[in-house]
């Protein structure tokens, strides 16, 4: 697959006259235009957010195969059937660079692309089903008519020693050679005769699935490699940012809970800012103690963060007023901050309660006079960085490193080389949250010790 | 398993030179077994060209789809007086084999896989890419032993089998030839006695040789029944509503006549406590076995034979079981988990799974009983008796009192119906090698064919 700057797509797949679902074998000789790249990989990264959501709700197999079909006719239909399953095959292998680099990223990947393709595979009918395994390159042929009755009563039997009370058999039974199925006839869970297997039309779809899923994995690794080896060097200025970018934009938790590592109690919270607080709430923390005050983004920016990272509303309240009273009074404090603070939280107004924000949130803030928040490596001057950095504990080496992502607009890069450069470890999934930093930063720093009873 | 079992797993163990570990030869019947007899055996009957014929399949040059050097990527195992033992030997064709073999009279020869190269060159492929050391084929084997049934068998234990006890290999060989041919289409398979107490099978089709490790592992399953160890009571787990067409067919036609019949008349298995004890236990509901126990030890005495009695319990324990069957799932299938304890075969999973397993060559002989390791016929297993297998001394006497008719100068091992050997020889030929050979000539042939129709469709333009 070839990416080319702005010039017509030449010639595409030709449609199947039976549309069967691709498979993702081998990456299609076709030109790409760089921003179909990222656009055609946001959309399926859409559908796959929306598979991991419904996965997450508990929708039963039916639930799902109508949330399927809704999510791709959405995001990735194109009135030309051959458009369409472009954009299938181009977006499947951007993502495949994305979310090879890591093995969180690959484990979810490889979760969201194999439920898409069971729920696919589902809606398709009968003949396309066949087309589907024909792909695979496994010999199945429909038992029907005549056969079919000869073998209904074997049939019967399997189905009841699987557990099922009534003999009843399904209507689509697969004749396949015994070698195609070995956890089939390992588990005794098919009648086999003279060789062949006889697989039901239900125990069809695992077996396609399960070919499908180690066909990517396989594939997942293979990319990992390319990626470390060449591709990501060779295409430093023009696709690994979008790839490294991509990755960000709709995955992980929002952190809106906090778990074992967040528990921060307030006379710990100066060490735990020092420690592993990120550049841009460390600022921000540093500039509250010492100014006793911040103004309104960097109240929700913080405010928010401290929330997320395990500070209870009673402790916030009291952090807050703790800063805000030295240069305000409490009565002040009490009528025009308590609120907002508690709003925060989900207990006034429409009780909405607030999620962190996220590393592109933070970026594409505009802070004004006065303001301290938003993203250092983005807002802050070069000096001001440089100096900021230092105060980290980045050496002259580390910094440059830094810079030069910052030149290049890299900002959440910038972050994560300093994550790195100050732990000592690499990241390999790339900072997208500052609560996904502190996370990380407490996983080294507190390694696998049972939390105090609170 | 023999001693040898930890040397046939993985690669590492790679003991070429011979190493004199224990001088004292470990012989325990020297008049059934020595190596003087080994001699004149490997000198005189042993099978050298049926053995080369049969591992050849077919590739014996004469055809122009043949791989000649087929053959001389096997792998064979020797192991010599003193526990000295030889992996990764390959011989390029039967003279060298018979050669090799005559120079170190082995006391056991093993068979292990046909590898992507010579084993004596393994070292120059071992770790590089593409052209690695690797099996490409292996028989399909297993591997079934008497002394896996010793929960279940009162005449003997451990070593030792006799004529009550021989019927479990007797009706482990029908159920699983049964299943090879009906359910996955085998046909050429070879059952051999294994030379004391079990039996060894090698399927030998085309489509097993080429099985992976999966799919022999999958066959294995799906033979397996029995998961039994000290630690629980109930080693045969029936779950459903009804069995799996080939556990059913398995049962009426072969289990379920053994155990009322044969099993019983030789075993006994209800007549004393301890051992009715044994079955109440496999009973998940605690007051059938309360009921049945009582029954039985309150039981007057009775002029019933040993037998007798143990019939009449099995029918009350069936009844009860049938009547009671819908108290809990897991009485369901009672009788028949019971059944299938007692008679279904147990087969070593581990020597299946792996193509680089090795097992006993057919025709050796046994260093321990004298016996020589001939093929069993699974359509007549009835009629084999353990016992009445020749052993080395029978056949040294056989040469001596038969004089010139066994000192023959051709390649061939006599086959006639007269000698000991020679009906087994016979017999090897005839139902296995024969239509084997036939059946590889055939398969040669059509790959060959489409071979040269492929690269000469490849030539049109």
């Amino acid at each position: 697959m070839e990416v080319i700057r702005s010039q017509k797509r030449t010639a595409s797949n030709d449609a199947a006259s039976i549309p069967t679902l691709p498979l993702y074998f081998t990456a299609p000789p076709m030109e790409v235009r760089l921003e179909e790249f990222e656009l055609f990989a946001i959309d399926r990264l859409r559908v796959l957010k929306g598979v991991s959501d419904g996965l997450a709700r508990g929708k039963n197999p039916k639930e799902m195969d109508d949330l399927v079909s809704t999510l791709w006719k959405e995001h990735m239909r194109h009135s030309d059937v051959s458009e369409m399953l472009n954009k299938d095959i181009i977006s499947h292998f951007v993502l495949r660079l994305v979310y090879c680099r890591s093995d969180e990223l690959k484990k979810w990947f490889l979760s969201m692309e194999t439920a898409l393709f069971r729920h696919r595979f589902r809606l398709q009918n009968f003949e396309a089903q066949r087309a589907t395994v024909g792909e695979f390159g496994l010999q199945y042929k429909a038992v029907t008519g005549a056969e079919l009755e000869s073998l209904k009563e074997k049939l019967g039997q399997v189905v009841r020693s699987l557990g099922q009370i009534s003999p009843t058999i399904e209507t689509i039974y697969y004749k396949v050679p015994f070698e195609e199925v070995p956890d089939l006839v390992a588990g005794r869970r098919v009648f086999i005769q003279k060789g062949n297997a006889f697989v039901a039309g239900s125990q069809l779809v695992s077996l396609v699935v399960t070919q499908f899923r180690s066909h990517i994995s396989k594939a997942l690794i293979l990319t990992n490699r390319k990626w470390t080896t060449t591709i990501r060097e060779r295409e430093k200025d023009r696709l690994t940012p979008i790839v490294e970018g991509l990755s960000s934009s709709y995955l992980g938790p929002d952190y809106s809970q906090s778990n074992e590592y967040a528990d921060i109690s307030l006379k710990d919270i100066d060490q735990v800012a020092k420690s592993s607080f990120p550049l841009c709430m460390r600022h921000l923390f540093e500039k509250l103690r010492e100014d006793h005050h911040l103004k309104h983004g960097g109240r929700m920016q913080l405010g928010l963060f401290l929330k997320g990272v395990g500070l209870k509303l009673e402790d916030a309240l009291a952090f807050w007023r703790a800063e805000f009273t030295k240069k305000v009074g409490s009565e002040k404090f009490d009528k025009e901050y308590a609120y907002s603070i508690r709003h925060n939280y989900g207990k006034e107004g429409k009780r909405t309660d607030y999620t962190p924000y996220a590393c592109q949130k933070i970026i594409s803030s505009a802070p004004g006079v006065g303001d301290h928040h938003g993203c250092p490596y983005r807002h802050f001057s070069d000096d001001n960085l440089r100096a900021a950095l230092g105060r980290m504990g980045l050496s002259s080496r580390g910094m440059e490193d830094v810079m030069d992502k910052v030149r290049n607009k890299h900002y959440q890069l910038a972050c994560t080389m300093t994550f790195e450069a100050v732990y000592g470890t690499t990241c390999d999934a790339g900072i997208n949250h500052p609560n996904q930093y502190f996370e990380e930063s407490q996983k080294i720093l507190k390694p696998k010790t049972p939390t105090a009873p609170v | 398993m023999t001693r040898e079992e930890p040397e046939t797993r993985g690669e590492d163990m790679m003991i070429d030179a011979p190493k004199f570990t224990n001088p004292k030869p470990r012989i325990e019947n020297p008049d059934e077994f020595n190596v003087h007899y080994l001699r004149i055996y490997y000198g005189k009957l042993f099978p050298y060209t049926d053995i080369h014929k049969w591992l050849s399949y077919g590739h014996d040059g004469k055809h122009p789809g043949c791989d000649e050097f087929y053959f001389g990527r096997r792998e064979f195992s020797f192991t010599l007086e003193n526990d000295v033992y030889l992996r990764y030997k390959s011989f390029k064709n039967a003279s060298a084999m018979e050669d090799a073999i005559k120079v170190n009279f082995p006391y056991k020869i093993d068979i292990g896989a046909v590898y992507s190269v010579d084993p004596d060159k393994r070292h120059a492929y071992a770790q590089s890419g593409t052209n690695v050391f690797t099996p490409v084929e292996r028989e399909l084997v297993f591997d079934i032993d008497i002394t896996d049934y010793d929960d279940v068998r009162y005449c003997c234990s451990g070593a030792d089998v006799c004529s009550k006890c021989w019927p479990l290999m007797t009706v482990a060989i029908k159920v699983i030839d049964t299943s090879l041919r009906e359910d996955f289409g085998f046909k050429h398979i070879l059952w051999v006695f294994s030379g004391r107490r079990g039996v060894h099978c090698w399927v030998c089709d085309v489509k097993a040789r080429r099985l992976t490790n999966e799919q022999r592992s999958a066959v294995a399953e799906y033979f397996r029944v029995y998961k039994g160890n000290e630690n629980n009571a109930r080693k045969v787990a029936l779950m459903g509503h009804s069995l799996h067409p080939f556990l059913a067919r398995s049962y009426v036609d072969f289990l379920k006549d053994f155990f009322e019949g044969e099993l019983q008349a030789n075993q006994s298995i209800f007549s004393s406590k301890e051992k009715y004890e044994k079955i109440l236990e496999m009973i998940s509901d605690e007051d059938i076995q309360l009921e049945l126990r009582e029954k039985w030890e309150n039981a007057a005495r009775s002029s019933l034979s040993e037998e007798a009695t143990s019939l009449a319990r099995w029918e009350q324990l069936k009844n009860t079981l049938y009547s009671k069957k819908q108290k809990a799932p897991s009485l369901r299938m009672c009788v028949e988990e019971i059944v299938f304890t007692f008679t279904y075969p147990r087969i070593d999973l581990e020597v299946s799974k792996q193509m680089n397993h090795l097992l006993k060559a057919p025709f050796c002989v046994h260093p321990k009983t004298g016996r020589v390791c001939v093929p069993i016929d699974p359509n007549n297993c009835d009629e084999f008796d353990p016992l009445a297998v020749p052993t080395l001394s029978q056949l040294i006497e056989e040469i001596n009192s038969g004089g010139s008719k066994m000192d023959v100068d051709d390649d061939d091992v006599p086959d006639s119906d007269t000698s000991l050997l020679g009906k087994s020889i016979k017999f090897f030929r005839s139902s296995f090698l024969e239509p084997l050979l036939k059946s590889c000539k055939e398969e040669i042939e059509s790959s060959y064919k489409s071979k040269i129709g492929k690269s000469k469709d490849s030539f049109s333009w």
